[in-house]
């Protein structure tokens, strides 16, 4: 018989754990309890600005951007029936980069001090994706594919401009650090944007669940079982864009989480698109989180960046991906 | 009353002034050349394409019920179909209840008991023959338990046992109080297992009725244009090209 999925609970004991290391971990030992109730309760203490202002904020951003990679990453494998999609096809990264790194140049928005480059990102994810709904129109898949590819295109393009007349070496230093990917030195006022970016986008997703699952037989069976294809489609394209553009715009460029997670996740959820969507947002947390930990712990120096790992990480499995996809075919 | 009819019911250029009825307990056949009109007029009646004219649902227009209503209603089963993600049969199965938004096991079960793939219920579907992954997209479409069941091509591609195993099963569903209707190039099969045969040439219908008025020799030569020999007599009937 049709048996209920069990991976949710495993994740989410696992994210938990993952957590409190990621709390515990870095150069000064301390205690995390102690941090998070001094933190908590407004004791001034060592551990309460080590757990509470440094570890905490990462953590928590690492969580949420990882969830939200991982859970667009599923949606848009879902909808385009492609197990090689990543997030940033829609163009969302890309336009959030441009409007990030257009603050650096600019300095536009100065008066949102630190929040800055996050509304900029969110504005440029947002202007990517509505000019890709325009271009692509009635939301099919080939043609979101070509439009994201358009709108990515353009706007590394245009990105290349900002970089290539930043005013300083000093910004465009900060620009490219930026772009390459990190949770670290974020402020706790950056889950302003991510908690309600990855609420509204998961909230927009999972309303369209049974779509993405109808979907896999494809948009003829799946209008005939009275979805709105169309409609449908361009909502989880909406809600990919928030999703990506808020944790691009927090966290720069962490590649490969969006085409992994799904994939490593499909076996044990029966390959059904609608049930994978939790999973991944769970697994896509875990990953990101695990990953800064690692970053953490390599040697003193200059810091690997988070998104550079991710995709040393990343690129292997997915050459081992498009081999394995390519056999299907032969 | 009929449980489906059209009036006038036209699809830009590719359904022209299409009047047809299909009654419950009955098998309709859509027959005619590629490119005639066959899928459209099935994906119309199923609400996949916009058009003129009217569709009734028994005593109601169409357009009253709104898309889930009418997928409980009226089942299709398109030409093409494949599934992007190696998901079992009884997944496929159970996408059936979309319309319904459950996932009822009876219904599954009934479904796949009725198709005949009970017994690779737990196989992905990538491990199927054609012929079992035909009955397969039959089953998922009966676990929406339509009463109007719209099936294209079922058995374009299939060998002569699957062949005949697919329209029993269309006819046995028909049998139920459902309606069925369905898309064949098949003349012989159309002949033995319709009630009423609707015959499409270029997007419109030139002949509605009984196999022995609508399969006559001097019809299909001058849609075909193929000598066709028909010996309805026989046992099961025969239509062939010359």
């Amino acid at each position: 018989m049709v048996q209920k999925i069990k991976i949710i609970p495993y994740l989410s004991i696992l994210l938990l754990l993952v957590a409190w290391l990621s709390l515990w971990v870095g150069s000064v030992s301390v205690s995390v309890l102690g941090g998070l109730t001094d933190f908590v309760s407004g004791v001034v203490s060592d551990q309460a600005i080590i757990v509470g202002e440094i570890r905490l904020p990462r953590t928590l951003i690492a969580l949420f951007v990882g969830a939200a990679l991982g859970l667009s990453g599923a949606a848009l494998q879902g909808l385009l029936r492609n197990p090689l999609v990543e997030p940033s096809l829609v163009g969302a990264s890309q336009g959030a980069a441009l409007g990030a790194a257009s603050v650096f140049y600019f300095g536009l928005f100065a008066a949102a001090g630190s929040l800055a480059i996050t509304i900029a990102g969110l504005i440029g994810a947002l202007v990517a994706l509505l000019l890709m709904l325009a271009l692509s129109g009635t939301g099919r898949p080939s043609l979101v594919i070509l439009a994201g590819l358009a709108i990515s295109t353009i706007a590394g393009a245009a990105l290349a401009v900002v970089l290539n007349f930043a005013p300083n070496p000093y910004a465009m230093q900060e620009l490219v650090f930026w772009l390459l990917g990190s949770v670290s030195n974020r402020g706790l006022d950056s889950l302003y944007v991510l908690a309600p970016a990855l609420l509204i986008g998961g909230v927009i997703i999972l309303s369209q669940r049974r779509l993405l699952a109808a979907l896999g037989l494809g948009e003829q069976v799946a209008a005939s079982m009275g979805l709105s294809v169309n409609r449908g489609s361009r909502l989880v394209v909406l809600g990919t864009a928030i999703l990506v553009g808020a944790s691009v715009s927090v966290a720069g460029n962490i590649g490969f989480v969006g085409l992994l997670v799904p994939h490593l996740l499909r076996p044990f959820t029966k390959y059904r698109p609608d049930q994978l969507l939790i999973p991944a947002a769970l697994a896509g947390a875990l990953l990101v989180c695990a990953a800064d930990i690692f970053v953490r712990l390599l040697p003193y120096g200059q810091e690997l960046k988070l998104g550079v790992l991710t995709s040393l990480l990343g690129a292997p499995l997915f050459i081992w991906l498009v081999v394995k996809e390519s056999k299907r075919w032969l | 009353m009929a449980l489906i009819s059209t009036q006038s019911l036209s699809v830009d250029t590719r359904l022209k002034n299409v009047s047809m009825e299909l009654q419950r307990g009955e098998v309709l056949g859509l027959i005619g050349p590629n490119g005639a009109g066959k899928s459209t007029l099935l994906k119309t009646l199923a609400g996949l394409e916009s058009y003129s004219g009217e569709i009734m649902l028994e005593a109601n227009k169409i357009d009253a019920y709104s898309s889930s209503e009418r997928a409980r209603l009226i089942g299709l089963q398109p030409q093409m179909v494949d599934s992007t993600w190696p998901i079992s049969v009884e997944e496929v199965v159970a996408l059936g209840r979309t319309p319904w938004h459950d996932r009822d096991k009876a219904a599954i079960q009934q479904a796949m008991q009725m198709a005949g793939v009970t017994e690779f219920a737990e196989r992905t579907i990538e491990h199927l023959s054609g012929g079992e992954r035909a009955r397969v997209w039959l089953a998922r479409v009966l676990a929406g338990q339509p009463q109007a069941l719209l099936v294209d091509e079922p058995v374009a591609n299939l060998d002569i046992h699957y062949q005949l195993s697919v329209m029993n099963v269309l006819k046995e569903y028909a049998a139920n109080n459902n309606g069925v209707i369905v898309a064949l190039h098949d003349l012989s099969l159309a002949a033995r297992y319709c009630d009423k045969l609707c015959l499409l040439k270029n997007a419109e219908c030139v002949a509605q009725g009984s196999a022995a008025e609508v399969l006559t020799e001097s019809l299909l030569h001058s849609v075909y244009q193929v000598e066709v020999e028909v010996d309805l007599n026989r046992q099961p009937p025969v239509v062939l090209p010359k």
